[in-house]
């Protein structure tokens, strides 16, 4: 069978799955689309329009799996401020203007596709966006809130109508009418079904979405003072407007205003916030893809533009990728885009059939499920998360919210991203750091030759700057293989980069692979969130080591828990032990840290710093390395690799030592001692034969103990264990040759 | 291609610093080893004074049998440099160098910089200069696809052998622009990762062909290893030297720099702006 037809069938054998989640998700659309839509203070049926041009278009020519696309609640702030300005009073002129806007803005992202800026939102900080998504949801809040009550004709900024919250609660209990009432009651019930659905375990009324309940209970309760012959309590006003044929009463977009300036910077935020927007939602998806494939962002990117310039021609607003739809629909068991394309599909099926039904609909029911979204995008728990990370994310988190608040959001972002810069450059004390650096190549990738494994080494400062070389870098690496970051030489890691890489650290251990980050235990950190930024310590000697925890230092730990063996992250002066092996001849000792201690076997693991040479050739190396205490007495020798380490140990008056019959083993080990037939005695078969199927390690003997070494760099923990089983192995080995 | 001692003539410009010292007693080993005539350079005027104090350094120096000739000439630094390493024949122009530029410095890092540019022969370029011998354990040299390449790998043996050096690491620096698949999804990854080794495997193949022609006494006692690394051409090679912790970076020398060039740092500015090692820029002298 060849792979096409094979991949041929899996699609029509999953139909049925995408079939059904693109219905669910459907249930979903229909309100959103709609309530985003009024949000927006445009028509509602253009947020419906979005959904299904975006639904077919993005499935037809899109490069994800299980996104869907449509009106995004990111979008909504926007499009609100540019309806209101081109319009200049008039709503639906401002739309047409709008829709224009929208036009355009498709084109520009479908540009960026093309130009592969797919790796434009790595360039935002994550507490920056963070505040935009707490604002864009306080905007939703501030004005839905309102309408929810009843409160039909609240205007003004977000700040404005957050501030007039209480009053409207007052007026309406004190002086509301039985309309606004029954508004309030309609809208307060709606937003407590949004709230308590997910605490109903009921499995027939999980069936159906919390939205969907909401609009079928509001539409029956409507169609129920119809059967009782009673006057509906509500005017048209309170109710959403759907025209009478929606394909003859399309919408299209007005031209005229292409080249004033408030229409320019218009389609200039609606780009950047869509594409921020949907990159970030295609890239949290990713993550939640059972099969965890890699999406073709650019190829997105492009369809996405297409899509909205094609939506905004037939009057809908713009398409992006929605990560609270694409969430629904992969927890229902989407596996590939056709769920996006019956998802688009059931709403053209609602829109024909449901006309009726729809007009029913009341504002106040939409507006509660909008309320609901806002608040959820800025929560109290979003708060406490960015100020657990540090209190440098929760300035910058807060500048970018307050300056969205009061300005908008492009002000607000590009205050966000100002301050964390100048932020980063207090902590550092430096801004040379940054803008002499900013722009060298500070990645370095290659293979190591034995295990393959590659091995990253990021030099100067890494940050939201520069986040994107490496990650360029990473994308090269299939995510199958081992990876090890070296922020040795790195003096500033910043939180988007620990959160960026924990991302990549998730993708690669689910298809099998690691990344496994070393060379930040000399970088202080204001919290102990693994997320923190961390710097190099220019007096780190002073303070203890186990104040900042790193991610290695936390799976040490486990792996000691694991092995039952302890742990001591503190750093530790008495390093005579190993001074009388040959390897530290030449090289001082400073200190060792990180100390994995199995007291039975007498063995230990650790991180050990020491320094070669003296003065200005002084050079400062961290390696991992295994000391085995032995019960019993061994002659001194060393096996090293090819002689790498010959000189020194020439100079200790060690000779070359061949083992009879195993020219092989000759060939490739360099072993070296005093006493030449003890240590051929004691290089049984067995032992050679191990050392020959193993990798390599630079192993001394001192006599009574071991010292055993694999690089001159801090190992990982993937490679520490390998490390602990080589030592007991070569332990169990060498007791076994001396009983004979 | 004649291996025997390509470095003939030594020259060092030196100027009366607190490092004067240090950095004599180094060019002059190298001086040694390189089995060179030293000359001394210094552009300024002459004083009895300056005379004594050269002299006291020079009766320390190590190697007697060491030939050195002191000269002393005026103008600007990098002209009179420059202009003596046409008219003396010059192989080696040795400068010392600071690790990393920063902007008080960049006045000092920029005649280093013009003279490796402009200059006929090659340059070694001294980061760290001492009193005492370090010796210089590891050597690595670029593996470019460039005609100078082979040039540069031999030198590379040559001074290894001179200096007895342990390890050389033969670094193919495997450009982005030759893998012309952009990785966007799982497929086009999985076609990049056929590509690297295959391009890994066409340059291992390019290397041994130089290798056979090194002659056979350079490669006795020496490790040779070759590395592929993925990154900035002309940048990376400094960074995988620094990591490595190399003592000695060997690089072809740049191609004629026009004025885009020096406004977009590349290649070899990169390095000479932070500077992991003693640098030696190889440059056939005509």
């Amino acid at each position: 069978m060849t792979p096409k037809t094979n991949h041929n069938n899996t699609i029509i054998k999953e139909l049925p799955k995408n079939f059904f989640s693109g219905f669910v998700v459907s249930l979903i659309a229909l309100p959103l689309g709609l309530g985003l839509a009024i949000a927006s203070d445009a028509p509602p049926i253009s947020g419906i329009i979005a959904a299904i041009v975006g639904g077919v278009v993005v499935a037809i020519l899109g490069g994800s799996h299980v996104t869907i696309t449509g009106p995004g609640n990111g979008l909504v702030i926007v499009l609100l401020g540019a309806i209101t300005t081109l319009g200049a009073g008039d709503l639906y002129q401002g739309y047409l203007f709008t829709l224009a806007a929208i036009v355009i803005s498709g084109i520009l992202m479908l540009l960026l596709g093309f130009l592969k800026m797919g790796r434009l939102a790595d360039f935002f900080p994550a507490s920056a966006i963070e505040g935009m998504l707490a604002a864009i949801g306080w905007g939703i809040f501030a004005k839905q809130f309102h309408i929810m009550i009843g409160h039909n004709n609240e205007h003004g900024s977000i700040v404005k109508l957050l501030a007039q919250i209480p009053n409207g609660l007052v007026d309406l209990i004190q002086n509301g009418s039985i309309e606004e009432m029954v508004a309030a009651g309609i809208g307060i019930i709606s937003l407590l079904i949004m709230i308590f659905y997910s605490k109903l375990r009921n499995p027939y009324f999980q069936l159906i979405p919390a939205p969907m309940w909401i609009l079928i209970l509001s539409v029956g309760f409507s169609y129920s003072f119809g059967w009782l012959r009673l006057p509906f309590p509500m005017d048209s006003s309170y109710l959403i407007s759907i025209p009478e044929n929606v394909l003859s009463n399309l919408a299209f977009p007005d031209f005229s205003k292409i080249l004033q300036t408030d229409f320019i910077v218009s389609v200039f935020a609606i780009t950047l916030i869509a594409s921020i927007e949907s990159l970030l939602s295609i890239k949290a998806v990713d993550k939640l893809d059972s099969q965890s494939r890699r999406s073709n962002v650019n190829k997105d990117l492009k369809a996405l533009g297409l899509a909205t310039s094609l939506s905004g021609l037939v009057g809908g607003l713009n398409v992006v990728t929605v990560i609270a739809r694409s969430s629904v629909n992969v927890n229902n068991g989407a596996t590939n885009r056709s769920a996006n394309l019956f998802h688009a599909s059931f709403l053209v099926v609602f829109i024909l059939l449901f006309q009726e039904q729809l007009k029913k609909i009341p504002l106040a029911a939409l507006a509660a499920i909008l309320v609901y979204t806002g608040y959820k995008l800025a929560t109290p728990k979003t708060f406490r998360k960015v100020a657990k990370i540090g209190k440098e994310q929760i300035v910058i988190f807060l500048i970018t919210l307050l300056t969205t608040l009061f300005t908008n959001l492009i002000t607000g972002i590009s205050v966000g991203i100002l301050s964390t810069m100048v932020i980063h450059m207090i902590i550092n004390k430096s801004s040379l750091l940054f803008l002499a650096n900013v722009f060298k190549p500070n990645v370095l990738l290659f293979q190591e030759h034995e295990e393959k494994t590659y091995y990253i080494s990021v030099k100067y400062f890494c940050s939201f700057l520069n986040f994107y070389r490496l990650k360029n870098k990473l994308d090269a690496v299939p995510e199958d293989q081992n990876v090890i970051i070296d922020f040795s030489v790195c003096s500033f890691v910043d939180h988007t980069v620990m959160e960026g890489l924990e991302n990549y650290m998730d993708t690669f251990s689910k298809k099998g692979g690691s990344i496994e980050i070393v060379g930040l235990d000399k970088h202080g950190a204001d919290s102990k969130h693994p997320f923190a930024i961390r710097k190099i310590l220019p007096l780190e000697t002073l303070k203890p080591i186990e104040k900042y925890f790193t991610r290695r230092q936390a799976s040490l730990k486990a792996t000691a828990l694991e092995y039952d063996w302890s742990y001591e992250a503190k750093k530790s002066i008495k390093t005579k032990f190993l001074s009388n092996f040959i390897f530290f001849k030449t090289r001082e000792i400073s200190y060792f840290y990180n100390k994995l201690i199995d007291e039975k076997d007498n063995c230990s693991v650790f991180d050990v710093e020491f320094t070669e040479g003296a003065f200005v050739a002084k050079e400062v190396v961290k390696t991992t390395i295994m000391y085995v205490a032995l019960p019993h007495q061994l002659p001194i020798f060393s096996l090293d690799k090819e002689g790498l380490l010959e000189r020194i140990y020439k100079l200790a008056g060690f000779k070359d030592i061949s083992i009879k019959n195993h020219p092989d083993f000759n060939r490739r080990f360099f072993l070296s001692g005093e006493k030449k037939t003890e240590i051929q005695a004691l290089f049984h078969d067995d032992l050679i034969f191990f050392l020959e199927s193993n990798p390599y390690y630079h192993v001394e003997s001192n006599g009574n103990s071991l010292l055993i070494l694999k690089k001159e760099r801090l190992l990982s923990v993937q490679e520490i264990k390998a490390m602990i089983y080589f030592g007991q192995q070569l332990q169990k080995l060498l007791k076994h040759s001396l009983v004979v | 291609m004649s291996l025997n001692n390509p470095f003939k003539t030594v020259l060092f410009g030196f100027a009366f610093s607190p490092t004067l010292k240090i950095n004599i007693m180094e060019t002059s080993r190298i001086a040694h080893f390189f089995g060179a005539k030293l000359i001394l350079l210094h552009v300024g005027s002459k004083s009895d004074q300056k005379e004594r104090q050269i002299h006291e350094i020079l009766s320390h120096v190590e190697h007697k049998n060491l030939e050195i000739s002191i000269e002393w000439k005026t103008g600007k630094p990098d002209e009179v440099l420059l202009e003596t390493c046409q008219s003396s024949g010059i192989d080696l122009l040795i400068l010392g160098a600071l690790q990393h530029e920063n902007l008080y410095q960049f006045y000092v890092g920029s005649i280093a910089r013009k003279l490796t540019r402009k200059v006929c022969c090659s340059v070694l370029l001294l980061i760290k200069p001492s009193k005492e011998r370090v010796p210089c354990k590891h050597v690595v040299v670029n593996g470019l696809e460039d005609q100078e390449t082979p040039f540069a790998i031999s030198n590379a043996f040559y001074v290894s052998h001179a200096l007895g050096a342990k390890q050389l690491t033969i670094v193919e620096e495997i450009r982005q622009k030759e893998i012309a698949v952009n990785i966007e999804d799982d497929k086009s990854l999985k076609r990049v990762t056929i590509l690297k080794e295959k391009l890994k495997n066409r340059e291992d193949s390019r290397i041994r062909k130089i290798l056979k022609s090194i002659p056979k006494e350079y490669l006795k006692d020496l490790k040779i290893k070759t590395q592929s690394i993925f990154g900035k051409r002309g940048y990376s090679i400094g960074h995988y030297a620094e990591v490595v912790r190399a003592d000695l970076l060997v690089m072809n020398a740049p191609k004629k720099t026009g004025v885009l060039d020096r406004i977009f740092p590349h290649d070899i500015e990169y390095i000479l702006s932070d500077l992991p090692t003693d640098l030696l820029i190889v440059r056939k002298t005509n």
